[in-house]
């Protein structure tokens, strides 16, 4: 079971937990919606159009409202830390939650106590705690952008506002700060680097960069990132190796940007309704490579 | 397998009680200005503790106020109202880290991009309107870009009235810089 955790942009979201899934350009999770534009129901709207087109089953997700006072996230940090010992979960996604160390340590101790360890990817604020908590290499993936992997690269940074020589992250600077962010023990095992190319890394420093439908819009629309990592999630989770999952979504996600012909007004639901096409074309196109 | 079943037990772990949230440090022109906001703070439910500052950042006062860093936004806001502003503020895991302050620009023709640090805020030049909020990693992030996008430069609430983390204070900066360039 594919399982999402992260935040909705509402104070008067409960926590809910369920199987969630799309209705008009909405995420759907039991007697409640959210809006399908960026953050974590973007994530879950590209992990659903992920898992429906594979024919898995629809993620589960456990949600509240925040809007970054940190109560939302505190509801979820307790009942992880109460329940998810006990769950059936293969992969899950940690995503937007207000980066707190305490809760993130005990979390995982949680999951230390699972009978089988889930495979653990983290993006957003709970990458930030992630790496603030010095259990980085707990991780299979962490889904930075550029920004982010220059914070990762810092070992003194304890947020990516206060990143030193943040101003010089360009992509050409991604294979030095991989491989600080890795000998700082800042890093999982693998990072999905979003950026104008996407990079994959481990320990040896960067393993592919996809760089196929380059378009410098994608920088401005809000939610690209997310859309990224919920199809990697998808993908992980049908049983795809992390290095071909993150490959293959990355080139995703791409594709699914260039057919929206994006602009930088283009918001993200424009880009998620054109990943099922995407996915067909990129599975077909690996499919016949592969014979 | 049903959702009921997937948080069915309740157990629980501690941590040993050690709490290790990251700090940051609000450093006050005097120790006068350093109670009033340890009063206002603590009064308002804050997790604060007055403290002397390191080496590094010493300005004539002998206390500075140590906080969760991740809330700098909220607390900021709650001193200014109270017009107890500090002059600085810094990590406490090394209070020589600078914030993120310049500005890079991308010009798209029809639409101009400002990013300072994480955040970036992009806006329709003809019509100043907002047309995209990206980065950040904070819960507030996708809350500003939902009560921002969609609005004009200078009717849309400010990050700093209604965001409440880092990130939102540094799409503050990004918007401030905008307006600055837009606006003149």
């Amino acid at each position: 079971m594919l399982a999402v955790i992260g935040t909705i942009p509402d104070t008067a979201f409960p926590m809910v937990k369920g199987e969630v899934f799309l209705e008009n350009e909405m995420i759907r999770i039991r007697d409640r919606s959210a809006p399908v534009n960026r953050g974590t129901a973007a994530l879950i709207a590209a992990a659903v159009k992920t898992s429906e087109f594979l024919g898995q089953s629809l993620p589960f997700a456990c949600l509240a409202g925040d809007i970054g006072l940190g109560k939302g996230s505190r509801r979820i940090y307790q009942t992880l830390v109460k329940e998810i010992g006990s769950a059936e979960i293969t992969t899950i996604v940690f995503h937007y939650l207000q980066p707190d160390v305490d809760w993130h340590n005990k979390v995982l101790f949680a999951i230390d106590d699972m009978s089988k360890r889930p495979i653990l990817i983290a993006d957003a604020g709970f990458m930030y705690a992630a790496k603030m908590s010095g259990q980085a290499g707990a991780y299979d993936l962490f889904t930075p952008d550029m920004g982010e992997l220059a914070f990762l690269a810092d070992e003194k940074a304890p947020h990516p506002f206060y990143t030193r020589g943040f101003i010089l992250h360009e992509d050409n600077r991604a294979s030095e700060l991989i491989s600080r962010a890795y000998a700082n023990e800042n890093a999982a095992r693998y990072l999905l680097v979003k950026g104008r190319e996407d990079y994959l890394a481990d320990h040896e420093g960067i393993l592919a960069n996809v760089k196929i439908h380059i378009n410098e819009s994608m920088e401005a629309i809000g939610g690209t990132g997310d859309t990224l990592t919920g199809i990697v999630a998808a993908f992980v989770e049908s049983g795809m190796k992390i290095k071909d999952a993150a490959i293959t979504a990355a080139k995703v996600n791409r594709l699914a940007g260039y057919n929206a012909k994006p602009t930088p007004a283009t918001q993200v639901t424009e880009i998620i309704n054109h990943i099922p096409s995407a996915l067909s074309e990129i599975l077909r196109n690996k499919k016949t490579a592969a014979t | 397998m049903g959702f009921l079943n997937f948080f069915r037990l309740s157990r629980s772990k501690s941590t040993g009680g050690q709490h290790v949230q990251v700090r940051g440090i609000l450093v006050f022109e005097n120790t006068s200005e350093v109670i009033r906001a340890e009063n206002i703070l603590k009064k308002n439910g804050w997790q604060i503790k007055v403290v002397g500052p390191p080496p590094e950042i010493r300005t004539g006062c002998d206390l500075v106020i140590e906080f969760p860093l991740i809330e700098e936004l909220n607390i900021l806001r709650l001193l200014k109202e109270a017009d107890v502003s500090p002059i600085e503020v810094v990590p406490v895991n090394n209070p020589l880290l600078k914030p993120v302050d310049l500005f890079q620009i991308k010009d798209f023709g029809k639409h101009l991009m400002v990013r300072a640090a994480n955040m970036k805020l992009t806006v329709d030049k003809e019509t100043l309107t907002i047309v995209n909020v990206s980065g950040g990693g904070c819960p507030d992030v996708p809350y500003l870009a939902c009560e921002m996008v969609g609005k004009s430069l200078q009717g849309a609430p400010s990050p700093n009235e209604i965001g409440h983390t880092l990130c939102g204070y540094a799409l503050q900066l990004s918007c401030e810089e905008m307006k600055r360039i837009c606006l003149r």
